[in-house]
């Protein structure tokens, strides 16, 4: 069934159009990722469904209309973002970090989002009283994951969650965002890093200059000819494009 | 000079410290949360004192017209700005909150008018309208500019507090009033004599201060408060929304303003353009504390305080070219602490 | 007459003819005094408010300076206007000075705050001075007078007025075009990417809060002899604020949104004091400031840029695009490029921010016409390297020098002069001033023109040099089509690429550039790996920070892999690429 459906989106900085004629569909329990040089407009689009940006077109979320909701009625409906600069509340502490994260549910259910972001990432539980802005950049990251998760999202949008981080780590974030997908939340993930980004994704967009070029499975997009040449070809060499 | 006038000026300068903590503390929460500099918060202190003392003089306050009116556009507003999604439930949220809210103050006021004055039923109603008055405030002249810069919010509250201040003159008139003291017992220690007022003036602005720390530290909604203070897109980001955590600073606040104008009126004669001033030496103190601290806030506002009183004993002509000159250095001070990349967002 | 300086004018026949029109209330003229009298104040507020950022709640107390010093001057010790004139331009401008030396230093809203604290401290002395008369002010001020002409009524002063308010309109906007208006311009984005080319921030914020001073303080001194009395209340904190009201009105950014800006304010006013009595009875005059107070909120809502830039979308007037002549071309600078050698030699430095250490004892050298490129992962201490080389932040420890020349503590407008320049990481242009103004700021050091020759036009030969060099650096970088718009119009890519024009107007040895590539497509890449490689071969040398190995493996001479603000690795791309450090904390496993 389809969770998410953008349909001929287009975002505009005043005059500038950065997204043109965007179809975008994101399925249940599917990872599907946008991947494209830094600047073609990968983050604008996110910030533009989550409603940061205004965004002309069609956004539906599990078959309603949500392009008119303000960015708190996305949340409440499942829609979850990780930003590109992660947003922490860095002078508190990783615990009330998460239990911000669960604002807007109720106390049993936060109770369960507890135990479930600790298991998935036990490193926050050994640092809960530990200020977030003093986190590594790895553990920020993995504690903006956790705040998503705590709301208990249908659908999490990653946007660069391997930005600026040494590639090890990068691992680690990618095998979680594969073992999200077991936990049944399906996941929207920008990436400049394509080789890491289409290796777990189901579904893959190829976004340029503000419109999507290419679609189709991960597979076949890994494969295609252009791709190869204009992505992943500038990693050959193994440096993960970060 | 002798120990007695010292302790006397010193006494003096702790009671009027002890407001302006009160006040340092809530412009400190407001800008926090909204970035908004409370200009308007020496009205708050006006509309408290004012609204107390007329409803003890058994009149019907005009500023009860004035949070009617307020709420009736604030509920235009909110009706406006969800006009696409419009539901029922949120109508007749919006209806209660911004229109039978003051409706059944007004009602009350009524009834009470020409009994007997109860002084904590006449508080309790003057901290009711004076919060309506705050909340709405900011309904109607922040929210829609929730996100411009410092400066154009700033402008904002410089506005709010001309309109305010002519309602007040409006409301009252020029002539200054004086309120009934919350408790008239006293108590004499050595040369010193402590009057129940200026103890209630203590033992509230320390339970406040207990009080707001127990909120932020423990509570959900007080965590969701300085969250959306630290960071506003995140806090969006988790659902808390901003405009609500700018109405509840702006209750808070507004309800701060009225206490201290409750403490201050039996004390002070209290006209209509007084609470500027007042709030302006909260401020200093505020800023002292660099809008974020509240420990320093409180010090601070202690500071001022005596410094106000020791320079009216000294100085009277020059009290405030003395006390408004002082924050310059201070200023200086906060602004060499002050990182020096921080305007990267303008 | 070019067409600059037709619209002036003209609307300074029409100010001229008005007196003139038969049968004029007397009333009207008196209005019309106000407006300009307003419009002085407000225009200063817009070189220091719109243009500067400098939000100030004071310049009502600089009026007071200008109306006091004349009124105590003519009253007390019989001075004639003419001569007080100066004097008071001199007080007020000296008050600014002192100040003004406080009130630049502080850091944003500490600022407007500051001014609202002296505003109303100056209120309460200007109300408590005996020499100035206490709250009941002087009067008895003697009018002005032209020979036998004594300007006594409201119709004669409001020449004397008028000349004012537009020949202050001309020298304002006179320096607002110029090599200096672009540096004060520049100080509204923050002080850092100004300071990163020479521009002294603190002068130049002193110097429009002087400039503003100066405004109020004529104003002032035109008000003293227009009222023929001075008191306290007209310069009080609430005047202060009614000022800033009118330059929010008119338009913060614009010279004649000031204007426009006091008489909407002033006709107002005077339209509330008249009929709001006839509304509501007796109360009225009570509800002056309340109306006024909700029009101020309200039109933050509606028109938060003001009416000026709304007038001039709706009037027929052309906006002309600047594009460069041909100039004689600048002199490059001395000293010029070094063929070998070191050039920058970084000597174990360090950065500490309270107990974190962002730079740890980092040592490497750049020769000349070399790239070398920084890399590792966010967070590595590379933006504060470049902080550290750039004079925007000062070495706890270590040793910096370029050529030899120590650069420890040397402020970022000395470290420029040594021929080094810089982009940034988040791009930091002035958004609505052109392509072509943005990069001329990179050749503010090569110009010489002040704020006095500015104002007086004499600065053009200077200037025409200046625009000329920003036009040849723009072609350089393949910009050329884009010289006359908008820097916020362009993209993100593009800006970079504009900042790098602008980095090169400084004609620097070494170029250093914060992830230049970001945000460009692999055409685009190709384009400014060719370019740069252009620039070291022309003697120029590269040290760039960036995340796009293909890019840089492809581009350096030399590399340089920083973690947690130590250098772990230094070498070749190749030798990079193979290091087994590099490739565990940062590269990663090769696929």
């Amino acid at each position: 069934m389809t969770l998410l459906s953008v349909t001929d989106a287009h975002v505009a900085y005043g005059k500038v159009e950065a997204v043109r004629a965007v179809n975008l569909e994101v399925r249940d329990n599917e990872i599907v990722t946008i991947i494209g040089a830094n600047g073609a407009g990968k983050t604008t689009l996110l910030n533009a469904v989550m409603g940061i940006l205004p965004l002309k077109g069609g956004v539906r979320f599990e078959g309603r209309e949500v392009s008119r909701l303000d960015i708190e009625d996305r949340v409440a409906a499942g829609l979850c973002l990780v930003p590109e600069h992660r947003e922490l509340f860095s002078t508190m502490n990783v615990e009330d970090n998460l239990q911000l994260g669960a604002f807007r549910i109720d106390k049993a259910t936060a109770a369960r989002s507890f135990e479930r972001v600790y298991t998935l990432f036990p490193r926050l539980k050994e640092r809960r009283k530990q200020l977030a802005g003093t986190l590594s950049g790895g553990e920020q990251q993995m504690l903006a994951m956790g705040r998503a998760l705590m709301g208990a999202p249908k659908l999490l949008m990653l946007d660069e969650p391997s930005l600026g981080l040494a590639p090890i780590i990068v691992a680690d974030i990618f095998r979680i965002v594969g073992e999200l997908k077991a936990a049944g939340v399906s996941v929207l993930l920008v990436e400049q890093n394509a080789q890491a980004a289409l290796k777990i994704a189901d579904r893959a967009y190829v976004m340029e200059l503000g419109e999507f070029i290419l679609d189709g499975a991960a597979s076949d997009i890994a494969s295609n000819a252009r791709v190869v040449a204009s992505y992943l070809g500038f990693q050959h060499e193994g440096a993960s494009g970060i | 000079m002798n120990t007695t006038i010292l302790l006397f000026l010193l006494q003096d300068g702790i009671t009027n410290g002890a407001i302006y903590a009160l006040l340092g503390l809530a412009l400190v929460l407001v800008f926090a949360v909204t970035r908004v500099i409370l200009i308007p918060q020496g009205e708050f202190i006006t509309f408290g004192a004012l609204t107390y003392a007329s409803l003890s003089a058994g009149q019907v306050p005009g500023t009860i017209r004035l949070a009617m009116a307020m709420g009736v556009v604030a509920f235009g507003f909110d009706i406006f700005t969800s006009r696409k999604s419009l539901h029922t439930k949120l109508v007749l949220r919006a209806l209660a909150v911004n229109v039978l809210f003051p409706l059944l103050l007004w009602g009350v006021l009524l009834a009470l008018a020409g009994r007997p004055a109860n002084v904590a039923a006449n508080i309790a109603l003057s901290l009711l309208i004076v919060a309506a008055i705050g909340l709405y405030l900011y309904r109607i002249a922040f929210q829609p500019i929730a996100h411009t810069s410092v400066l154009v919010l700033l402008i904002a509250s410089v506005g709010c507090h001309l309109a305010l201040q002519g309602f007040g003159l409006v409301f009252f008139g020029a002539e200054g009033q004086r309120g009934p003291p919350v408790s008239n017992a006293a108590l004499t220690i050595g040369a010193l004599r402590f009057t129940g007022q200026s103890l209630a003036v203590y033992g509230i602005t320390i339970a406040l201060i207990i009080g707001l720390w127990l909120f932020f530290g423990f509570t959900l909604y007080g965590k969701a408060l300085r969250a959306t203070a630290v960071n506003r897109l995140g806090a969006r980001l988790v659902g808390i929304r901003t405009s609500l955590s700018g109405q509840i600073a702006f209750l808070l606040a507004s309800v701060i303003g009225a206490i201290s104008g409750i403490l201050i009126v039996p004390i002070t004669t209290l006209y209509y353009d007084t609470g500027f001033l007042i709030g302006l030496k909260g401020f200093i103190a505020a800023i002292i504390g660099g809008l974020v601290s509240y420990p320093l806030t409180a010090v601070a506002a202690l500071v001022v305080g005596i410094v106000e009183a020791f320079s009216s004993f000294y100085a009277s002509n020059y009290k405030e070219v003395i006390v408004f000159t002082l924050i310059l250095p201070v200023l200086v001070l906060r602004s060499l602490a002050a990182p020096a990349v921080e305007e990267e967002k303008d | 007459m070019n067409r600059r300086l037709l619209p002036i004018f003209l609307f300074a026949l029409v100010m001229a003819a008005i007196p003139f029109i038969p049968g004029m209330p007397p009333f009207w003229i008196v209005l019309l005094d106000n407006i300009g009298l307003a419009a002085l104040v407000a225009m200063g507020l817009v070189i220091l408010t719109g243009v500067g950022g400098l939000t100030s709640f004071g310049q009502a107390a600089f009026c007071g300076f200008g109306a006091y010093t004349t009124a105590y001057l003519t009253t007390a010790h019989g001075l004639s206007p003419w001569l007080t004139l100066p004097l008071s331009l001199l007080v007020s401008g000296g008050a600014a000075v002192f100040l003004g030396l406080i009130t630049v230093r502080l850091s944003g809203h500490y600022l407007p705050l500051g001014t609202i604290a002296w505003g109303i401290s100056l209120f309460y002395l200007f109300s408590k001075l005996e020499f100035l008369g206490r709250n009941d002010g002087i009067s008895g001020i003697p009018p002005l007078s032209i020979g036998t002409l004594k300007m006594l009524d409201p119709g004669t002063i409001y020449y004397a007025i008028w000349i004012a308010v537009i020949v202050c309109a001309l020298l304002t906007m006179n320096l607002l075009d110029s090599r200096t208006g672009r540096a004060i311009r520049a100080l509204r984005r923050g002080h850092v990417a100004a300071e990163a080319f020479g521009v002294q921030t603190a002068r130049a914020k002193l110097l429009v809060f002087i400039y503003a001073a100066v405004l109020a303080g004529l104003s002032g001194w035109l008000y003293a002899h227009f009222q023929r009395a001075a008191n306290p209340t007209p310069f009080g904190p609430q005047a202060g604020i009614e000022y800033l009201f009118i330059a929010v009105v008119g338009g913060a950014g614009y010279v004649w949104g000031g204007v426009l800006g006091a008489a909407l304010v002033v006709i107002l006013k005077e339209v509330l004091q008249s009929y709001l009595p006839l509304i509501f009875g007796g109360g009225g005059g009570q509800l002056e400031t309340v109306v006024f107070g909700i029009l101020l909120v309200a039109l933050l809502q509606l028109a938060p840029t003001g009416m000026w830039p709304w007038l001039v979308s709706v009037l027929p007037f052309e906006r002309k695009r600047k594009r460069p002549d041909a100039a004689e071309p600048l002199p490059p600078r001395a000293p010029t490029h070094p063929d070998s050698g070191v050039l920058l030699h970084v000597d174990k430095a360090r950065k500490q921010f309270g107990g974190v250490i962002a730079v740890n004892d980092v040592s490497f050298d750049v020769q000349a016409r070399e790239i070398v490129a920084l890399i590792g992962p966010n967070g590595a201490g590379k933006s504060t390297t470049f902080n550290l080389i750039t004079g925007v932040l000062s070495a706890t420890s270590g040793k910096i020098s370029v050529r030899g020349k120590s650069v420890d503590n040397a402020p970022p407008q000395q470290v420029v002069k040594l021929g080094i320049a810089r982009t940034f990481q988040h791009v930091k242009l002035v958004p609505d001033m052109t392509v072509l103004e943005n990069v001329a700021l990179g050749a503010h050091l090569r110009g010489h023109a002040g704020a006095i020759r500015s104002m007086l036009r004499l600065d053009r030969a200077d200037e025409a040099k200046l625009l000329a060099e920003a036009a040849r650096q723009i072609e350089r970088v393949g910009l050329g089509e884009q010289i006359d718009q908008l820097a916020g119009s362009l993209s993100l890519g593009q800006q970079r690429i504009v900042e790098i024009a602008r980095a090169l107007c400084v004609d620097p040895m070494l170029l250093l550039l914060d992830e230049p590539a970001a945000g460009l497509r692999h055409m685009e890449k190709q384009q400014l790996a060719a370019l740069l490689r252009q620039l070291r071969d022309g003697g120029m040398s590269v040290l760039l920070v960036e995340h796009d190995m293909g890019f840089v493996m492809d581009l350096a001479d030399r590399i340089v892999v920083l973690d947690f603000g130590t250098k772990i690795a230094e070498g070749t791309p190749a030798a990079i690429k193979s290091n087994a450090d590099v490739i565990k904390a940062y590269l990663g496993a090769v696929a």
